[in-house]
């Protein structure tokens, strides 16, 4: 445990100090903030039937800066290790391989959430200078943010499983990339095919990011994406430590 | 320290090491040789836990590198090849985050660091970033890493290698004090590193030991290394037939003549010296004699005669 402590912490400050953290940060409040004040400007302009919690996490702006961060904050998790070769300094100490897998998901995972916490100023100040609330109800919030959490833990594993295929950064992105964009559009398809058979919708419907959180945005916490989410992360980093041990075979 | 057993090691469609035994006594400096690709590195990969064996086994304080990996991770202290290190990392940070990693608690852990960074000389760099350093400071600091948790025993892969020559005097005289309470073993390519360091070599090649020994046993071992060198007043035929009837001596040949002086070099049986029986000959035949002579071969030809004669390019042993 002591050890997982040790490995985590020298994966946040790595993410801390990487120039792409500053970026990524930059870049995704920039955005946000940008998907914030359009919604403001819209909801000025005329009456809708949704609530701006709803919009906020709905709108193109908010998938895009969402997706396009994981390939960045992950791609160099696994290959730089491997190209500067301190895999080996790594792999040589008295660590466990799960424990690197663990703290690598861990310092990428606590990183991209902490990206969020300052959104939720954009929900106090909002709320503070209209006197009102974004949001019916507070599980409206909890749920928004608890599937952002989700998928965080999701897509990080992709990108955590991308980085340890590869020693080159940008063919991780690119990987991490591709499998997020996949998995998305696919989800999307229960909203852009019109004439799909009832069942086939079903299917699609339970694996679209969009619409799981169109159930959340509005309080309605089911359990069926917390598991999704939960065992397909799981089965990636499970999937990372298999490629990390065949490794040592290949070589 | 280190045992190991018919060793081998096969990557997709070539084989590295190749049944591959010996041993390592505790308090030993052991020295690792042989030609690039002669499977030194896959080798100390193996004893570091870092790669698997194909079959074979090996063991580091009595734990098998494979079942056991982690004890023998505890004590072991491995640098590998070209230092890899953490560049956007400090020195001090770098040594005080490896330290935690090894379970070092945080008195042990501020006690050895200053002694690492004093062992290595490093003080004066220890706030620096690792990827500002020199290739030299590098080297000592993966040096450093690899002592801080006072290991039973040291592998070092080409320890000095990029290293300029005051430098390589400086690491081989740590790695001499070392010897006094590590075992080392270490790879290079530099071989008076190795007579200078090492109190045992084992020289490998194509995965395979070519041979082991002290450096004073290889060289007096080696046979053609070990040639005398005779200039006499005689005959080329006439000298050849009579030298090779003096007890001792394995074979003869001509190397060249000045005038009616011809010069023969002569080559001995394994730890035989055939000087006095060929000065006895030259006087009973009545020979002027100007030179008889036995050059002792550096262990760098020894190291060369080995390797060629291994690799059957020709040259006799």
């Amino acid at each position: 445990m002591k050890t997982l402590f040790v490995l985590l912490g020298r994966e946040l400050r790595g993410l801390i100090y990487s120039p792409i953290a500053a970026v990524v940060f930059c870049l995704f409040l920039a955005l946000t903030g940008l998907n914030f004040y359009l919604i403001l400007t819209a909801f000025t302009r005329s009456q809708t039937p949704i609530t701006l919690v709803e919009a906020f996490f709905n709108t193109t702006i908010f998938w895009y800066s969402f997706l396009a961060i994981f390939p960045l904050l992950t791609m160099r998790l696994y290959a730089e290790e491997f190209r500067q070769g301190t895999f080996e300094l790594l792999q040589t100490a008295p660590v466990r391989d799960w424990q690197i897998v663990a703290a690598k998901f861990l310092g990428a995972y606590l990183f991209a959430v902490a990206l969020w916490v300052p959104t939720l100023l954009y929900f106090a100040i909002y709320a503070w200078i209209t006197r009102e609330q974004a949001a019916p109800a507070l599980g409206a919030y909890l749920g928004s943010y608890l599937l952002v959490a989700l998928m965080i833990a999701f897509f990080v594993s992709i990108g955590c499983f991308a980085s340890a295929l590869t020693r080159n950064q940008i063919v991780a992105a690119i990987v991490s990339y591709v499998l997020i964009a996949f998995f998305f559009y696919i989800g999307l398809l229960g909203f852009t095919m019109v004439n799909l058979s009832p069942a086939l919708r079903e299917l699609v419907n339970y694996f679209s990011s969009a619409e799981h959180m169109y159930e959340f945005n509005r309080g309605l916490l089911n359990t069926r994406p917390v598991v999704f989410y939960l065992s397909l992360a799981l089965l990636l980093q499970f999937l990372t430590h298999t490629v990390l041990q065949a490794r040592r075979w290949r070589r | 320290m280190i045992e190991v057993e018919h060793l081998t090691k096969r990557y997709a469609g070539q084989t590295a090491v190749n049944d591959l035994s010996f041993t390592v006594g505790r308090g030993e400096i052991v020295g690792f040789l042989g030609p690039n690709g002669a499977g030194k590195t896959t080798t100390m990969r193996i004893l570091a836990c870092f790669l698997p064996a194909t079959t074979g086994t090996a063991r580091v304080a009595g734990f098998d590198v494979f079942s056991q990996s982690l004890e023998v991770r505890r004590r072991l202290g491995y640098m590998p090849e070209s230092t890899p290190l953490y560049a956007e990392m400090r020195v001090g940070e770098f040594l005080r985050y490896r330290a935690a990693l090894r379970g070092l608690d945080s008195a042990r852990a501020r006690r050895r660091l200053g002694e690492v960074l004093e062992l290595c000389s490093l003080r004066e760099v220890e706030r620096k970033i690792i990827g500002h350093l020199s290739k030299g400071y590098r080297q000592r600091v993966g040096l450093a890493d690899a002592l801080l948790h006072e290991p039973e025993l040291l592998i070092l892969d080409e320890p000095t290698i990029g290293l300029d020559p005051e430098q390589i005097r400086q690491v081989r005289d740590l790695i001499r004090a070392l010897g006094e309470k590590h075992t080392v073993l270490l790879s290079t390519h530099i071989l008076p590193e190795v007579e200078a360091a090492c109190s045992r070599v084992i020289i490998v090649n194509r995965g395979r030991i070519a041979a082991q020994g002290t450096p004073a046993e290889l060289v007096r071992q080696s046979r053609a290394a070990n040639e005398i060198r005779v200039e006499a007043q005689v005959g080329a035929d006439e000298g050849l037939a009579a030298l090779r009837g003096v007890s001792g001596v394995t074979g003869v040949r001509v190397s060249g003549a000045n005038g009616d002086w011809n010069v023969f070099l002569v080559e001995p049986a394994v730890e035989s010296d055939p000087r006095a029986g060929i000065h006895q000959l030259a006087s009973a035949q009545g020979w002027s004699l100007r030179e008889l002579s036995r050059r002792t071969p550096s262990l760098e030809e020894v190291f060369v005669r080995i390797i060629h004669s291994d690799s059957g390019e020709g040259v006799v042993r």
